[in-house]
């Protein structure tokens, strides 16, 4: 039974909350990306298009095409796309390993992979540096790959984990039992079922490391700007709120859309399964 | 199926060697006497003293502990609530309010961040907002709510109307229900939420660097401006410090939530 | 308790309760009987105050129950899934109803052993819900609505998730608690066999109306939708004509011959009816005794159920189920597969049904 006023008492407080300080806030970036700069933090009219022009390699005040932007669009893409890879290489044979343990074990082993993942973000990223730097190594994108793949690995496999612990083993025998070799059994039989844990364990990775730029900040340098660092610089030095507001809502818009998307496809439940 | 390859035994463990790594290096050169951490020449907990005795980190300290106890307490309140309503009634955009709880989840710090300075910056004509605490505060508080409301949602999700309607057919009004029956069931989910919570405001680094304007620190915007300027043993005792703080936490909280599943076969 | 014209639908086109009209005595063992969708479960949680009625009212004790929340009605509810508090135990469980109203601890603590005792739960007092069986919950959601010693006691079908044999003593149970208690009990279930062990009154309900309510014997004898005879035991459904009415019945024409029937109220010649006899009253003979009211027939199965034979038969090109107590006589009064019977039917037994 709603009635208004309980409606308003359990999920309005909330949801108002959400959205002044997260909905108008984000509807405020989109309203900027379309205004010009005026001063360092500031904007005004005209509306325009110019800084999504920008986004996009066009600079519209010399006509020119300018693939600055796009170089560090696609390297956040293929940078972040790397280092999943390197977590689901990493993490996907971790999950079975742990789940294959006696329960004592596997609670030891997840509490060891826990830590990490509540240890400090910045911690974990600057500890790299200790190692790195005797090794020369530092700072490269190289380093920024390791620190990011490092950074998301528990982000990864925890979702992961879940999904191949309730693994139903049997259906390997009954793969087995129709001809399959392990191999195929488990393409067949395990694969499929560790898919869901797996596909948020991805999007789990994939998305922060697109928007990161703690990673790339300390681990790297101007030539290893990711789409997070430059966003940082309109905010910082540069103060072109209007084009760092077009970056920012590039990111976001791609972020929603691909939530969106898990979302058609798993459902409410499996929206709700992701956290 | 019980039977492991030794060769994924080896490789788990490789795995997990990659992930303390760098902590036990770093653990080991907040003890290195030598300042610039290249080589390492010697035992000593002199970092640990100097930590200490910096002004600055004394106040990062506060600020982030008033930060996180403050944001803690207000984003429990408002989450609970939210997960209340989640799983007590079916509105018509159900869809919509998990979307946008998910959203501050998802999205990327930097958006969250920005987006928060900006509105900061329009609101400060209309309201007295001064950067610093508050602004970090209620940034905080955007992020948790999401998780606490989830986390109680799902911890209420194993129990249907019918105990609330049972409290009121036994003689107790809406709110009394509330109190009595929903909220004692709901209280381990709170909780759980409140300690994500917590951690996460300890942690935040990037909400926070955008929205706490000049002059308020927290620990991980002092770590990285320290780093910023080159990685120090005493920073590196910090870091160790609340490596151990964290892990501290993570052991007394699984310990306390063992499942107690005792269920009796009829 | 009065039902007055209730009628209940959740929106546009789903009609759950379709107008009402009921009176439940003090001190009776009422039941409500159906199959699931008839609306039956509805109809009990607008007595609760769990649902408000579209149209029509509710009266407790003659007051208009109207807007009164349920926590304020002399009502309590013993819920199918029990809804036992998981946070409290056993005792506290109880107790919760004695809380609320704020009664003394002391007079508390003695309602409450009372109340443990009569369900004879006493001993568990400490346990909690998860660590109980099915039989032992369910005396606890009792005790904990009885303890509060309510004007009706609400039931929404508390023995269905319970195993056949506790089903059985249970039900003794329940029955002797309401004559010892002198409550009113409202009793849902979709059982016939269970509402037709446990209660004073029936109200057999299909589709969001009432179709029969009466005693168990009345419903039982004389049913008078075919639903009814259907779905109280078995019947078998014969439909004719009438052909003459006569000071000692009705005769009825049929595909099988005419039929005499003494239930003759409200018909009139040339009138189509439908015919219900159950199966136990069909009297098997192996020759003609040429009472009338005989049919012949063919042996076309047999069901042994251990304490009766069930026999179906085809007569006419009508399948017929008669039932026959197994005889301890022997193997010759049973029939064989194939063999041609003469089937007698009481004309007291064959009952006119409405519409």
């Amino acid at each position: 039974m709603l009635t208004l006023r309980r409606f308003f008492a359990t999920l309005g407080p909330g949801t108002l909350w959400l959205l002044v300080f997260l909905v108008l806030p984000l509807l405020i970036v989109l309203g900027y990306s379309l205004l010009t700069r005026t001063d360092v933090g500031q904007v005004g009219l005209p509306v325009t298009l110019e800084n999504w022009q920008r986004v996009f390699g066009y600079d519209a005040l010399f006509e020119e095409f300018v693939p600055d932007n796009l170089l560090v669009l696609w390297r956040s893409v293929w940078v972040a796309g790397l280092s999943t890879l390197l977590c689901v290489a990493l993490g996907y044979p971790l999950a079975f390993y742990i789940a294959s343990q006696p329960q004592r074990r596997k609670n030891l082993l997840l509490l060891l992979l826990i830590i990490p993942f509540w240890t400090n973000f910045l911690i974990r990223v600057y500890a790299w540096i200790i190692i790195l730097r005797p090794l020369g190594l530092y700072p490269s994108t190289l380093a920024v790959l390791l620190g990011m793949t490092y950074a998301y690995l528990p982000f990864f496999v925890l979702p992961v984990y879940s999904s191949v612990e309730k693994v139903d083993w049997r259906l390997v025998e009954a793969a087995e039992d129709l001809g399959a070799t392990p191999v195929r059994a488990f393409w067949a039989a395990v694969f499929p079922q560790t898919l869901p844990g797996l596909v948020a364990g991805v999007i789990l990775t994939f998305v922060p490391a697109l928007g990161t730029f703690v990673v790339s900040d300390i681990l790297g340098g101007a030539k290893t700007a990711l789409v997070g660092n430059l966003i940082q610089n309109q905010f910082g030095q540069s103060g072109d709120w209007a084009y760092g507001s077009a970056l920012s809502f590039l990111l976001l818009g791609v972020v929603l859309l691909g939530l969106w998307l898990y979302a058609r496809a798993a459902g409410q439940r499996g929206l709700e399964e992701l956290v | 199926m019980r039977r492991v390859s030794p060769a994924l035994a080896a490789y788990s463990w490789l795995v997990y060697a990659f992930m303390y790594l760098p902590i036990f290096v770093l653990v080991l050169f907040s003890f290195n006497t030598s300042k610039f951490g290249a080589t390492w020449e010697g035992f000593t907990t002199r970092w640990y003293g100097v930590l200490f005795a910096r002004q600055d980190v004394r106040e990062a300290v506060v600020n982030t502990l008033t930060v996180a106890v403050t944001s803690t307490l207000i984003s429990a309140v408002l989450g609970t609530l939210l997960g209340l309503g989640l799983w007590r009634y079916t509105v018509r955009f159900r869809t919509a309010l998990t979307f946008l709880l998910v959203t501050p989840i998802v999205i990327p710090d930097v958006v969250m961040g920005v987006s928060l300075l900006m509105f900061y910056a329009l609101a400060r004509h209309l309201l007295p907002f001064q950067g610093g605490l508050t602004t970090v505060l209620l940034a905080h508080v955007t992020f948790q709510v999401s998780y606490v409301a989830l986390v109680v949602r799902s911890r209420l999700a194993g129990y249907g109307p019918e105990l609330e309607e049972a409290a009121r057919d036994l003689g107790a009004n809406g709110l009394r229900a509330f109190l009595h029956v929903t909220l004692p069931i709901a209280l381990p989910g709170v909780l759980s939420g409140a300690l994500l919570a917590f951690t996460l405001s300890l942690d935040d680094f990037v909400v926070t660097y955008f929205t706490s304007g000049s002059g308020f620190h927290t620990l991980p915007v002092l770590i990285y401006t320290a780093v910023k300027r080159g990685v120090t043993p005493d920073i590196n005792a910090l870091s160790t410090l609340l490596i151990g703080f964290t892990a501290l936490l993570l052991i007394v909280a699984s310990l306390l939530t063992r499942p107690r599943k005792v269920r009796r076969e009829d | 308790m009065s039902v007055q014209g209730v009628s209940k639908s959740f929106g546009p086109g789903s009609v759950v309760l379709d107008d009402i009209d009921l009176d439940i005595r003090r001190g009776e063992f009422f039941s409500l009987l159906g199959p699931s969708g008839c609306g039956k479960t509805t109809l009990l949680r607008i007595l609760a105050g769990f649902e408000q009625p579209t149209s029509g009212q509710v009266l407790i004790g003659g007051r208009d129950m109207g807007g009164v929340p349920p926590h304020l009605r002399p009502v309590n509810t013993v819920f199918q899934s029990y809804a036992l508090f998981p946070h409290l135990n056993v005792y506290d469980n109880v107790a919760f109803g004695l809380k609320m109203k704020g009664v003394p601890a002391a007079q508390q603590r003695e309602r409450v052993a009372r109340a443990l005792e009569t369900v004879r739960i006493q001993d568990f007092a400490k346990r909690r819900p998860d660590q109980l069986s099915g039989g032992q919950r369910q005396r606890v959601a009792l005790a904990r609505a009885i303890v509060l010693e309510p004007e009706v006691l609400l039931l929404d079908e508390p023995l269905s998730a319970l195993d056949l044999k506790l089903r059985k003593e249970l039900q003794v149970e329940l029955s002797n608690l309401q004559e010892t208690l002198g409550i009113t009990f409202v009793f849902v279930t979709h059982d016939q066999e269970e509402a037709l062990v446990m209660s004073d009154r029936i109200a057999v309900m299909n589709r969001g109306r009432v179709e029969q309510l009466g005693r168990a014997e009345e419903l039982y004898e004389r049913p008078r939708t075919a639903f009814v005879a259907g779905f109280l035991g078995s019947s078998n459904l014969i439909s004719g004509t009438v052909h003459e009415l006569t000071p000692g019945g009705a005769v009825i024409r049929t595909v099988h011959g005419p039929l005499t029937t003494r239930h003759v109220s409200g018909l009139r010649v040339g009138q189509e009816v439908v015919l219900s006899i159950r199966p136990e009253k069909l009297r098997m003979e192996r020759d003609d005794e040429t009472e009338g009211n005989e049919v012949r027939a063919r042996v076309d199965d047999i069901v042994y159920t251990g304490a009766e034979n069930q026999y179906l038969l085809q007569a006419s090109g009508q399948s017929l189920v008669a039932f026959q107590l197994n005889a301890d006589i022997g193997a010759d009064e049973d029939f064989d597969y194939d063999e041609e019977v003469a089937l007698y039917l009481p004309p007291e037994s064959l009952v006119v049904l409405d519409g």
